[in-house]
């Protein structure tokens, strides 16, 4: 038997060891410390309701343990194998206790449906893709439906792109279908742009034969016999992988001529990008596919229409395709049976920032925020408040504490001022000041605009020097309005997706924290102590007693002062280290 | 290599290598232990190799029939290294943390003796099976 302490920051900070050491303790006194081990586990994801301790074989979940139960859980349920009811976890939508782990809705938090085979197979042996269904729904596509029920299997399922937009995939094969040419493309978008995102990296690494599935029936449908997948150079493992499970599916005749006797043909090959942001922009991309430079074209025409080398194109996200074969197999009413109404499936978001559990993580569409961070993701380090949630990457927002129950797909996200994006999902607690972040996001735009169009180029430059004033401490409410216009013309008139949605961080922060701005602005205040030229470091004369050593220690000697009399701060000269408080033994330095 | 050429061909190699998935995991192959080790960028970056040759190396020397696979990323990414160990005939388990010194325990007290050892990561999500 074992007993399953978790471990993780939530818990241990709600005495789990100490659980641990009672739980010991106990099995020694009653002489069963060889049959009973007691574990420490990493986090169970539950920390509403930690410390958790759970009892195995027989999954017995008990929660809020204190150290004291410890004794109840040895006499009652290890000895005489009775449950402690009152420890048990209450299922909240009908009150029952319930004794058994797996019958928790918490475990079914996580779908992995895209990440179906990730950490389960070896990427780099095709028959263990073989061995779980894989190319099944390919050999189902080529025996048994025509291109056109595939497009409509795709159609009814409700999949919409994964890498930003979220437009109907099916309907989008079906415009590729339709213009008819001498010779189609299909591209997988592998780009991955956004900071902080790496869902696609890991689908490639662990899945690479579902991306190929995908593109041979996405051929298939459309009428096209070249695939290019259009890969950052930086990502060495993912690009090995994709070209072993590509020379794998060639020798086995799954890429190649005449697939599996069909008659079809399909090859995939590799287009390296150097790392642009703005080349994940469908347009670019392709541009810089064909050797042009990466920059975006006016839409229409469509990649559909016209793409890689005029010819029509189908431009897919890794993630959208990982869920074409599956789509196929288990047919489009299962699929559209999970999510809500207008966004099906699941999505796999990248959870970072101040959160416990930092992890690839794939949740049906249509959970809640709370959900993800309480219940997945172990709530937020350091048991801080919780302040914001950014999606989308540059080109979103960000989600605040009306939104935590919020059902979260396509359209209420974009409704809350954000947008679903590619998958990241920065968390941020009450550290983080949200001017900054704002900042922080247009500064990784201004860096990665092409120059093409001037909205994108010298707009975003000018909303980030307004930033940049209001986080020194000189901006003015007038600024505020600037911020706003500005961000309207920028959205209405630039030329692609990347300078349309550029000023949406802005926007969101502003809508959703104005008070901080105005704090910012007319109080010279930055809440989460981050914008430094708005702190002030201030000597208590009362608690100094004179000893010099901050004055020592600043290295632009803006600390004056006689020797056991109190030290003044010289706030012109000084650079808001910190050298000093670090260094002041009697707590006379304060930041305010 | 014998290329796929049909459906039938495709179902053929499905119900072969699932045989001897199945028999793996059944435990049918005497004393068989599985290990997976996520081998992703991220879990690479956090010594997954070592560990892996590490434990290759460690249960030869000491007697324990084992295969090894390298994966994918399992998500849990602040637990890397992961890994995750199928005794025969029982339910996998996922550790996290594994290092050179875990991974030494993982092999004398789990592999060995079906005893947990701590870092054990409980798996919260659904996956999907027909
Ligand atoms: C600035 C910018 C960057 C983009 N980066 C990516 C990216 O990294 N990966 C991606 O799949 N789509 C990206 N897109 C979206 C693509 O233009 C395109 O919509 C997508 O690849 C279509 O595939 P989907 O329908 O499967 O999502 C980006 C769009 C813009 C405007």
């Amino acid at each position: 038997m074992h007993l399953l302490i978790c471990g993780g920051t939530g818990c241990s900070a709600s005495k789990s060891q100490e659980i641990a050491d009672n739980l010991k303790i106990t099995l020694k006194d009653k002489g069963l410390e060889n049959e009973v081990q007691v574990i420490l586990t990493g986090c169970f994801g539950f920390c509403e309701k930690g410390p958790i301790v759970k009892i195995m074989p027989d999954n017995t979940f008990y929660t809020e343990v204190k150290p004291e139960d410890a004794r109840e859980i040895i006499e009652e349920h290890v000895i005489k194998g009775r449950k402690v009811t009152r420890l048990l976890y209450s299922d909240p939508e009908n009150d029952q206790r319930v004794a058994d782990s797996k019958h928790m809705g918490f475990y079914k938090k996580q779908m992995r449906i895209a990440l179906r085979n990730c950490g389960f197979i070896d990427p780099q042996n095709i028959e263990e893709y073989i061995g779980e269904d894989g190319y099944a729904a390919l050999a189902k596509c080529l025996g048994e439906m025509t291109p056109e029920q595939v497009i409509n299997e795709i159609k009814l399922s409700g999949l919409r792109g994964r890498g930003g937009g979220g437009f109907p995939t099916g309907l989008k094969w079906e415009i590729a279908s339709k213009n008819h040419a001498d010779q189609k493309y299909v591209v997988c978008n592998a780009d991955e742009g956004d900071p902080g995102a790496f869902m696609d990296r890991s689908i490639l690494e662990g899945d690479p034969h579902s991306v190929l599935e995908a593109m041979t029936i996405n051929g298939y449908a459309i009428g096209a016999t070249k695939g290019l997948i259009y890969i950052r150079a930086e990502y060495p493992l993912a690009i090995q992988r994709l070209l072993t499970a590509i020379d794998q599916s060639r020798e086995y005749g799954l890429l190649g001529e005449d697939i599996l006797g069909s008659g079809f043909n399909f090859d995939i090959e590799l287009r390296y990008g150097a790392g642009a942001f703005v080349c994940g922009e469908e347009t670019a991309l392709i541009h810089s596919m064909e050797g042009k430079r990466g920059e975006p074209t006016f839409k229409p025409p469509f990649p559909a229409q016209s793409g890689y080398n005029n010819k029509p194109t189908n431009v897919n996200n890794v993630e959208t395709y990982a869920n074409v074969p599956i789509i196929i197999n288990k047919g489009a009413a299962w699929f559209s049976s999970i999510g809500t109404e207008k966004s099906k499936g699941t999505k796999v978001f990248a959870l970072a920032g101040q959160i416990n559990n930092v992890g690839l993580i794939e949740v049906p569409m249509g959970i809640t925020l709370r959900e993800v961070i309480y219940e997945i993701g172990g709530g937020i380090k350091g048991g801080k408040e919780f302040k914001a949630v950014q999606t989308g990457g540059p080109s979103g927002g960000c989600l605040t504490k009306k939104h935590l129950d919020t059902p979260i797909d396509y359209d209420n996200l974009i409704a809350a001022g954000s947008m679903m994006g590619s998958g990241g999902m920065v968390v941020m607690d009450e550290t983080s000041c949200m001017v900054a972040i704002a900042k922080f996001y247009l500064e990784f735009t201004v860096e990665e605009s092409c120059g093409k169009c001037s909205p994108c180029r010298i707009g975003n430059k000018r909303l980030y020097e307004i930033l940049e004033k209001i986080t020194k401490g000189n901006g003015t409410m007038e600024d505020l309005d600037n911020l706003r216009n500005l961000a309207g013309v920028i959205k209405d008139t630039a030329l692609c997706g990347l300078g349309q949605t550029s000023p949406n961080p802005v926007l969101s922060t502003i809508d959703n924290f104005y008070d901080e701005y105005v704090e910012h602005i007319k109080d010279k205040k930055c809440r989460a102590g981050v914008c430094k030229s708005l702190m002030r470091y201030i000597i208590d004369p009362e608690q100094c007693v004179g000893c010099t050593a901050c004055a020592r220690n600043c290295p632009v000697n803006a600390i004056k002062g006689e020797k056991k009399l109190p030290h003044l701060i010289n706030q012109e000269l000084c650079i808001k280290c910190g050298a000093c408080i670090e260094r002041c033994k009697f707590g006379a330095i304060s930041i305010q | 290599m014998t290329k796929i050429k049909s459906l039938a061909d495709l179902r053929a190699m499905k119900q072969s290598v699932q045989e001897k998935l199945d028999t793996r995991v059944k435990g049918t192959e005497e004393g068989l232990v599985q290990v997976k080790v996520a081998m992703a960028t991220c879990g690479i970056a956090a010594g997954a190799k070592q560990v892996m040759d590490y434990m290759m190396e460690e249960t030869e020397k000491r007697g324990i029939n084992a295969v090894f696979t390298q994966t994918g990323c399992m998500g849990y990414c602040h637990a890397e290294p992961t890994i995750e160990v199928t005794r025969p005939g029982e339910d996998p388990v996922v550790f996290g943390y594994v290092d050179i010194k875990k991974a030494d325990q993982i092999i004398e007290k789990y592999i060995k003796d079906g005893e947990l050892v701590d870092g054990v990561i409980p798996v919260n999500y659904e996956k999907i099976k027909d």
